[in-house]
């Protein structure tokens, strides 16, 4: 059995008459990318901040390493490394800066070998506010990770970064993985999520919706397959049409998407329809649902989301 | 180096590449210290003697009240406190670096002011240089730590000009600088009991310069030192590292605890 690194027991947060959690359950595994999902508001920043010793719990039990982020603050630090929503730096402080200042604090020599692995060493120099989006955050990834700690709390680490960086992060992170550091990953990215996490939970409104590894979310899903289908006159998304084995259509760009239950009867009929509507097919893809599909089934099958399906 | 070295060097330098920091810290202090050396001292010859005091006091203020709050204010809103936090900053060095900061930059001007506004301006020298330097570091203290406090307990930056500016302007046309306390009608020289700058003045011309002062200027150290402390304290006390985190029980309105000694002063020291 594998030792757990952070565990989560009935974890409640009100703010004032609002509950942001609501007694939540999960422990996370050493050694594991934990990937914590959901949509705004369903209280994933709220849990990663209270167990970062931000913010105090209305109820429950947080642990990282054995270590209660309330009671025992300073333990924590060298435990955990953070990198936060908002990357939180002065503006006038350099990435050397702040390598050296919070390397100080940790009482280790500064890795700046780390700002040049994230592509920030011709930034080296230049001040917080001069840098984009995507070097602020691999800023706050290189200080997260500076003092080597065992835990890693990443708030939606990749979210402004192109694909190059969000590519280099997930290679850092993988490393990272190697070296045995466990990371809670909290994201919006559901194809981030199944690439990177081991397990993941899905908050909706401060609950646990479901947990498990991506592939046992999808496979626990309603066993529908997805077919999406682009047409040259989109005739599909323009009719109401009602194929067999059908169970729920959604248009997606210019792809209309139906979750099927048997595509070997959904699909002809499909094509059928096409055919009479004198359309002419451009794509058509039959494939197993990912995380995110899992994910939109089950955020609109909630029963407090209005039971949407 | 320690942690407290970089952080110290840090802010230090944030005084003087930062550009509103390095008009309050040097070039608003220094050029109205010019601008009234050029006309004041012409105007009024009776404002030559205390002009080195009074060019400081006004470097003082702001580099303190006008300088200090708003980074607090900005840093607590812009996630910077929580990042720090994170890291193992504590918060006792973010309330002490800026006192500490300022009370270097301030030296600086000071000491240009000190060395320059006899030669050419035939102002008035201190008798006693050394308790001059007391003083001065006793009030850059009590002023930073108003400045800290006002940041701590300002909710965001308008609160902080309303706040500030409710002793900087009066403190420029009552506290002494411009003309002596003792001057002043019944009831405005109560007012002005109830400024920093006023006992700061007050100290400098007894004790420093060996002038007449309408009460005892020991009375205007005990007053600086008591304010000041009660407001580190009271910073300390007060400090969140975010808007959402405030503690209970912990109400930004004992802040006004600080203003005792001045309370205290214009009841007992404007007779």
């Amino acid at each position: 059995m594998k030792e757990d690194a952070v565990l989560v027991k009935d974890f409640r947060k009100n703010y004032s008459d609002f509950v942001a959690v609501d007694g939540i359950t999960f422990e996370v595994h050493r050694g594991e990318i934990f990937g914590l999902l959901g949509p705004n508001g369903a209280g994933k920043t709220t849990t990663l901040e209270s167990l970062e010793g931000l913010r105090h719990p209305s109820s429950g039990t947080l642990s990282i390493l054995g270590v209660n982020p309330v009671k025992q603050p300073k333990r924590l630090r060298g435990l955990i490394g953070v990198q936060l929503q908002s990357c939180g730096l002065p503006a006038s402080m350099t990435p050397r800066e702040a390598m050296e200042f919070f390397c100080a604090y940790h009482r280790v020599a500064p890795r700046v070998d780390l700002l040049d692995r994230l592509g920030l060493m011709e930034k080296k120099n230049t001040q917080f506010s001069a840098l984009s989006t995507g070097q602020q955050r691999r800023l706050s990834l290189a200080l997260a990770i500076a003092h080597d700690p065992p835990v890693v709390l990443l708030d939606e680490p990749t979210a402004g970064l192109d694909v190059g960086s969000r590519v280099e992060l997930h290679e850092v992170m993988r490393e990272l993985q190697a070296n045995g550091t466990t990371i809670i990953l909290a994201t919006h990215d559901m194809a981030e999520a199944e690439k990177m996490a081991d397990r993941v939970a899905i908050l909706l409104k401060g609950k646990i919706a479901a947990t498990g590894s991506p592939a046992q979310l999808t496979a626990s899903g309603n066993g529908l397959v997805k077919v999406s289908v682009s047409s040259e006159k989109a005739s599909l998304a323009q009719v109401g049409n009602y194929f067999p084995a059908v169970s729920q259509q959604i248009v997606k760009n210019e792809y209309v998407v139906y979750y099927s239950r048997d595509a070997g009867a959904t699909v002809p009929a499909i094509l059928d329809c096409l055919k009479a509507n004198d359309d002419h097919l451009v794509d058509l893809r039959v494939e197993r649902p990912s995380l995110e599909d899992r994910f939109i089934e089950i955020t609109r099958t909630d029963p407090s989301n209005g039971g949407r399906s | 180096m320690t942690a407290f070295a970089h952080h110290f060097l840090y802010d230090f330098r944030t005084g003087l590449r930062d550009k509103s920091l390095l008009m309050m810290n040097y070039l608003f202090p220094i050029g109205f210290y010019v601008l009234m050396g050029l006309l004041m001292t012409g105007i009024n010859p009776g404002f030559t003697p205390t002009m080195i005091p009074a060019m400081i006091l006004v470097a003082v203020m702001a580099c303190t009240l006008l300088g200090l709050p708003n980074p607090v204010v900005e840093a607590r809103e812009a996630g910077i406190l929580r990042s720090f936090k994170i890291n193992g900053v504590p918060a006792l060095s973010i309330i002490t670096i800026p006192v500490l900061s300022s009370l270097v930059h301030i030296l600086l001007v000071s000491a240009l002011i000190a060395f320059t506004a006899g030669p050419f301006f035939k102002a008035g020298i201190p008798d006693d240089w050394g308790t001059f330097v007391l003083i001065l570091i006793l009030t850059i203290f009590t002023m930073a730590s108003l400045g800290i406090l006002i940041g701590v307990v300002s909710p965001n930056s308008r609160a902080i000009v309303l706040f500030t500016q409710s002793i900087f302007l009066p403190s420029m046309i009552l506290g002494g600088l411009m003309l002596p306390t003792s001057l002043l009608p019944a009831a405005l020289y109560r007012i002005s009991l109830l400024l920093p700058t006023t006992h700061a003045m007050n100290a400098w011309r007894g004790l420093a310069f060996g002038l007449p002062t309408p009460y005892d200027p020991r009375w205007g150290v005990l007053i600086l030192l008591s304010s000041g402390l009660i407001a580190f304290a009271l910073a300390g006390y007060l400090f969140s590292w975010d808007n959402k985190n405030r503690r209970k029980g912990r109400s930004p309105y004992l802040a006004l605890l600080a203003l005792v000694p001045y309370v205290l002063a214009a009841i007992f020291l404007a007779e």
